[in-house]
């Protein structure tokens, strides 16, 4: 049996049709209810809902053979995982981004406010640049206007929040999409069965491209 | 009887050590404690440099283990024509990254210093194989070589940049990334097939060894040959299709270098086995042989799926001031001659689960 974490909500519905295009459906999962697990005995899979910003953890540790999980999550969290497959799906970037009369000119720490600590540490650490890092949980747009930060690290999709609220993408640290992530030990004993979806799901996305 | 109430990693304490003393690796028993000094001298061979330190009564400032490797090297001297070859058991304190506090983890190990021939690294591969189908049968074992993977690069790029992205993409099996940084480093389009066809590149090792010959005029001609003569060694045992080539088991090659090797056992979510050969940590400690060792994490083994107790004793014995203690003790010793537990308590409170209750409340030596 292979278990199957997804993320709840508009996105795992779409890796759930892939996984089901691939030849691993199960119907149970369209039914309204408020059940988590589901289960196809004859196509020997279990899906689970689980928060997106969880599926690494439950891939990390083993409750999940495999799951999809988007890369800023990967990249926050790096859990100790195989990541397999771009999906294509939910494409947007993390970017670092400031008012639009903002200019770094380098004379002082940098006043950074983010949900993703980790990536912008990493980032300005890569460019050696002296920061700040301030952890907000939301609304991140608003502290630069407020004077709380001098940018932000988040991810931009359409720009369109940016745009409202005076602000422009002044870099992109790393485009970010859903990646299908397997944990290590189940690649080595169920290693057949993940190469599969793992190719057809794969046969998908290239068609889609 | 002894058997069965010892815990997993009870178990397999005696057996490794009776397993490593079959090819001649003495226990080597350090002291609990080295001086922080020597490990802030060497914290790039450590997973953290987070150490508990403490002064000791002189004053002199000391840390508890968070490694045994470089105690073991650190004690050893170089003799020509002797190997130094030494198992261990021990507790090491390193900070856990789930919890971001400290952890006592329970290791146990071998360790091979001095002049390391191909012989070595066969017998250091095979006990580490007999080591997991110790631990349980269903176990896979995969190696890998640095020298193919350090090759590949440096025909590949020179950026060191470009270098350490590679690596950390190989090892999470990563290819479309490792093709996005390729495209960014303007990689050419052969040098970028080369490394999407390496990532690839797992599985039984006579197809592992064939689909590397594609790519020989990347590798390193003598890290290949060391693979295929290992190969070819190891295919006479029993166990030797549980041993595969992956190489994405890349270690630390600050502290690694040549072959290096991580085990899995199925029903575990993570690697249980991890080694290799380790001559950049010998070189830097001022020594002049090599060495290659392995160190398994016993505290994994907890989650090895084992059958529930259902009770906690077999008999709960109850008894009370009135109790006659001769009629009490010989209960006691009439259960325990059976083969029975007994627990002796006042009442049954529902903290103690069991299979039989007998109760001798209020009987006296005529009761």
């Amino acid at each position: 049996m292979l278990n199957i974490a997804l993320p709840k909500g508009r996105l795992g519905e779409k890796v759930y049709a892939m996984f089901e295009a691939a030849g691993y459906e199960c119907p149970s999962i369209k039914e309204n209810n408020r059940k988590l697990i589901f289960e196809n005995e004859e196509k020997q899979v279990r899906y689970f809902w689980v928060k997106p910003s969880d599926v690494a953890i439950y891939v990390e540790r083993g409750a999940a053979d495999i799951g999809v999980a988007g890369k800023d999550i990967l990249l926050e969290y790096t859990p100790d995982v195989y990541e397999l497959l771009d999906l294509n799906l939910g494409k947007c970037r993390m970017a670092v981004a400031a008012p639009n009369e903002f200019h770094d000119d380098g004379q002082k720490t940098l006043k950074v406010a983010t949900k993703f600590t980790n990536i912008a540490a990493n980032y300005y650490a890569s460019l050696g640049r002296e920061i700040d890092i301030i952890k907000l949980n939301g609304s991140i747009e608003i502290a630069p206007i407020l004077r709380l930060s001098d940018v932000i690290v988040d991810i931009v999709e359409t720009g369109t929040t940016l745009k409202e609220n005076n602000l422009e993408v002044k870099s992109t640290i790393v485009p970010i999409s859903a990646r299908l992530i397997s944990n290590k030990s189940s690649f080595k004993f169920k290693g057949e069965d993940i190469e599969k979806i793992v190719e057809s799901i794969k046969n998908q996305v290239n068609n889609n491209d | 009887m002894i058997n069965s109430i010892l815990r997993n990693e009870e178990k397999a304490i005696f057996a490794l050590r009776e397993l490593y003393g079959k090819y001649g690796y003495k226990p080597f028993k350090m002291s609990k404690f080295e001086e922080y000094e020597f490990y802030i001298q060497n914290k790039d061979f450590l997973v953290s440099d987070r150490i508990i330190a403490f002064n000791d009564t002189s004053g002199k400032l000391l840390a508890l283990k968070p490694d045994v490797t470089l105690s073991i090297v650190k004690n050893g001297e170089d003799v020509e024509g002797f190997k130094q070859k030494v198992c261990y058991n021990e507790n090491v304190y390193r900070v856990s990254e789930n919890t971001h506090q400290f952890k006592e983890i329970m290791q146990t190990g071998v360790e091979c210093i001095g002049d390391i021939k191909l012989y070595d690294i066969y017998e250091m591969i095979v006990m580490a194989a007999e080591s997991l189908s110790l631990l349980a049968g269903d176990f896979v074992l995969e190696v890998s070589h640095l020298g193919l993977l350090s090759s590949l690069l440096d025909n590949i790029c020179d950026s060191v940049g470009f270098k350490q992205q590679a690596i950390k993409y190989i090892s999470d099996k990563n290819a479309h990334d490792l093709a996005r940084i390729s495209d960014e480093n303007n990689i050419s389009d052969n040098d970028k097939k080369t490394l999407q066809k390496f990532v690839s590149i797992y599985g039984e090792r006579n197809a592992v060894l064939q689909d590397l010959e594609a790519l020989s005029d990347y590798l390193n001609k003598e890290s290949i040959n060391i693979l295929k003569t290992l190969s070819n060694m190891l295919d006479n045992l029993s166990f030797g299709g549980k041993i595969k080539f992956d190489f994405s088991a890349v270690s630390d090659m600050n502290y690694y270098n040549g072959i290096v090797f991580k085990g899995y056992i199925n029903g575990l979510s993570q690697s249980v086995l991890s080694g290799g050969q380790y001559d950049n940590l010998i070189y830097k400690m001022g020594r002049k042989s090599g060495a290659i060792g392995f160190a398994i994490y016993l505290d994994l083994l907890e989650d090895l799926p084992s059958e529930k107790q259902k009770f906690d004793i077999d008999v709960l014995l109850l008894c009370d001031d009135e109790t006659d203690n001769k009629v009490l003790i010989d209960t006691v010793c009439q259960i325990i001659v059976e083969g029975k537990t007994v627990s002796v308590q006042n009442d049954d409170v529902g903290k103690i689960r069991y299979k039989e209750l007998i109760d001798v409340r209020g009987r006296g030596i005529n009761a």
